[in-house]
């Protein structure tokens, strides 16, 4: 176990490492500075803006330092908002990217097993198809998609629930539908299907026999097994939530991190989207390793030191 | 041989000896079916797969001659029809610019669909190549491919994707670089996985015993055996193809103004929709959703038609 932690340790650091650089490669790739816009500025400014941004410093040098300020999570200042620096706008911003995110996987885990195993129980009845027909529509729908057409009817038609801002719970209700349905949809869909599985399983009819309550079937015995592929997608789930909350935020106004990090493609501000996106990675990348080792915990049957070769 | 019963009395005559059909004795009764012809039987019997099907097709007809069909060029700006209601001259409305949005609906079509096809298709051959050497060549090959595939699979791909558009700047070759960069990897898996579960058949051995070479091998007995699952693959990554598109479209990373895309009119919908004028993100919304779900079902509809397992 602890050669396993490390090994999925390292290929952690790897992974922000290869991100980093790709990151720094590929913004200094683009042709130009980035203070070639601002016309005003005569070669003197130029330089001393360049060497305030220590843009001046060869590429290796360069190199380094950037990697030293992930280290040391300073990512410096920005260069469209001079008064604020990355991590001044990573602090206001995150707290509420995670709070949305968090929400919506909290809502779509406990749904999504919900809705799936009750399609399971009812395996071709009404419940299974009303259940799976949500889970393909729900994954159709982009989430942005889904969010205007909540905030077209919902908000502005129906005047339910406000349609912007993060201001208050009733806020949060419709980002977090906007956002979770996909992954209920997923996460429904999964659960579905290892529970028939689980179901037909020698130890659930073993614990039929024993007399054991139906409730106590599934909650005990099924259920723990037929999550395990839920637990492995949940990685990528987080991923997909995260990026998610970009355009949730930028739809319904929300100051989360999302909305810095678009503004900030917009206007081409280099340190925050570098921030931004290798603070992003390693996050997730960090999830994603959670992940695994919770899942070696929870599974019994992987064997932590997997064979050469396996995947 | 008739053997007779001495408590019931039958007559002789009653028995009939069936002659021996020589003829027909090595006949098959099920009608023999290759492994294609199985799986389409049973993707026809599958209603919401073939409805899928159907809506694809008539989708791509109309993505290729919708267009043609309506007087107004997709870019055409008509200043005093601007944010019209649908009615019988503007099918689906008009844009804040007068752009006719059933014009640029089809147009929509085709950029869609043209990204979705050419990620799926770039992912096909990336992901055989790489994923068909790991698993056939094995052994410490096969560790490292598959050691920088687990490096690969743990990037955030959107963030990636991003990134490269704000590089490379927006425009519709650079959306398909930018899938597939990071899109082949789910391929080469799933590709790697067949073949390494195949490639230890009797049929391969044998194969392999009368001389025939790796590139044959996997050519010839590999791949075809592989393409059930390769195929589901491609079919689900279309949708998340389409997806990405109109995600960075929405971002306003995608096909810019005053080209049409869906994911650029749902954006463009999005100031209007306050003042109620639906028709700006029903009519992209609706059909970004729309694909995504027959592709969904397709696929769907193919992992059961293609799995041996579940032949009936």
């Amino acid at each position: 176990m602890p050669l396993y932690i490390l090994k999925r340790f390292i290929m952690m650091i790897v992974t922000v490492l290869i991100i980093a650089t790709l990151t720094f490669v590929l913004m200094r790739a683009i042709p130009g500075s980035p203070f070639d816009e601002e016309r005003t500025s005569n070669p003197t400014i130029q330089a001393n803006l360049e060497k305030f941004y220590k843009l001046d410093q060869p590429m290796p040098i360069q190199y380094l330092n950037y990697l030293k300020s992930i280290v040391t999570f300073d990512y410096g200042p920005s260069i469209k908002k001079p008064n604020e620096s990355v991590n001044t706008l990573l602090a206001r911003g995150f707290p509420i990217s995670f709070e949305l995110g968090m929400a919506t996987i909290i809502v779509a885990v406990i749904s999504g097993i919900i809705l799936g195993t009750f399609a399971a129980l009812r395996h071709n009845g009404i419940i299974d198809y009303g259940a799976m027909t949500f889970a393909v529509v729900g994954i159709s729908i982009p989430n942005f998609v889904l969010a205007t057409l909540l905030i077209q009817q919902v908000a502005v038609n129906w005047h339910l629930l406000p349609p912007a801002t993060w201001s208050s719970p009733k806020h949060m209700i419709l980002p977090i539908i906007a956002l979770a349905t996909g992954p209920t949809a997923i996460i429904a869909r999964l659960t579905r299907a290892s529970m028939l599985e689980v179901l037909t399983q020698d130890y659930i009819k073993m614990a039929r026999a024993k007399g054991l309550s139906p409730f106590r079937i599934v909650a005990r015995h099924a259920l723990r097994n037929a999550l395990m592929p839920v637990v492995t997608i949940m990685g990528t789930m987080l991923a997909g939530i995260l990026t998610g909350t970009f355009v949730i935020e930028k739809i319904f106004a929300i100051p989360g991190m999302g909305k810095y990090f678009v503004e900030s493609i917009n206007n081409r501000d280099y340190p925050v989207i570098m921030g931004s996106t290798v603070f992003y990675s390693a996050f997730l990348v960090f999830m994603l390793f959670l992940v695994d080792i919770v899942y070696g915990f929870l599974d019994p049957r992987i064997k932590l030191h997997k064979k050469e070769g396996e995947v | 041989m008739v053997t007779k019963d001495p408590r019931v009395s039958i007559p002789d005559e009653w028995f009939r000896k069936k002659g021996e059909d020589h003829e027909r004795a090595e006949a098959v009764v099920r009608p023999s079916l290759s492994y294609w012809k199985d799986a389409w039987r049973r993707l026809r019997k599958n209603k919401l797969a073939m409805g899928g099907l159907v809506f694809l097709v008539i989708l791509t007809l109309l993505a290729i001659f919708g267009p043609v069909f309506s007087p107004y060029e997709v870019t055409a700006t008509d200043l005093r029809n601007q944010n019209m209601a649908p009615s019988a001259a503007h099918w689906f409305g008009t844009d804040e610019m007068g752009r006719d949005v059933f014009t640029r609906t089809w147009y929509g079509a085709r950029i869609s669909l043209f990204v979705g096809v050419m990620a799926a298709l770039i992912d096909f051959f990336i992901g055989i190549i790489y994923g068909g050497v790991s698993g056939y060549k094995g052994g410490r090959t096969d560790s490292i491919m598959m050691r920088i595939i687990e490096i690969l699979y743990g990037l955030p791909h959107l963030l990636v994707v991003i990134l490269l558009m704000v590089v490379m700047g927006p425009s519709l070759t650079t959306i398909i670089v930018a899938l597939t960069i990071t899109g082949w990897v789910g391929m080469a898996r799933i590709v790697r996985g067949q073949v390494l579960q195949i490639k230890n058949f009797e049929f391969v051995t044998a194969s392999k015993s009368f001389g025939a070479r790796t590139p044959r091998i996997i050519r010839k007995n590999l791949l075809p055996n592989t393409m059930g699952p390769i195929i589901v693959q491609m079919t689900l990554t279309v949708p998340s193809a389409i997806f990405a598109e109109a995600f960075l479209s929405f971002l306003g990373l995608g096909i810019q103004a005053p080209y049409a895309s869906w994911g650029v009119m749902a954006n463009d919908a999005l100031p209007v929709i306050l003042s109620g004028d639906w028709w700006r993100l029903f009519f992209p919304a609706f059909f970004i959703s729309i694909t995504m779900f027959a592709f969904n079902v397709l696929g769907d509809g193919m992992q059961d038609a293609l799995d041996p397992k579940l032949r009936g």
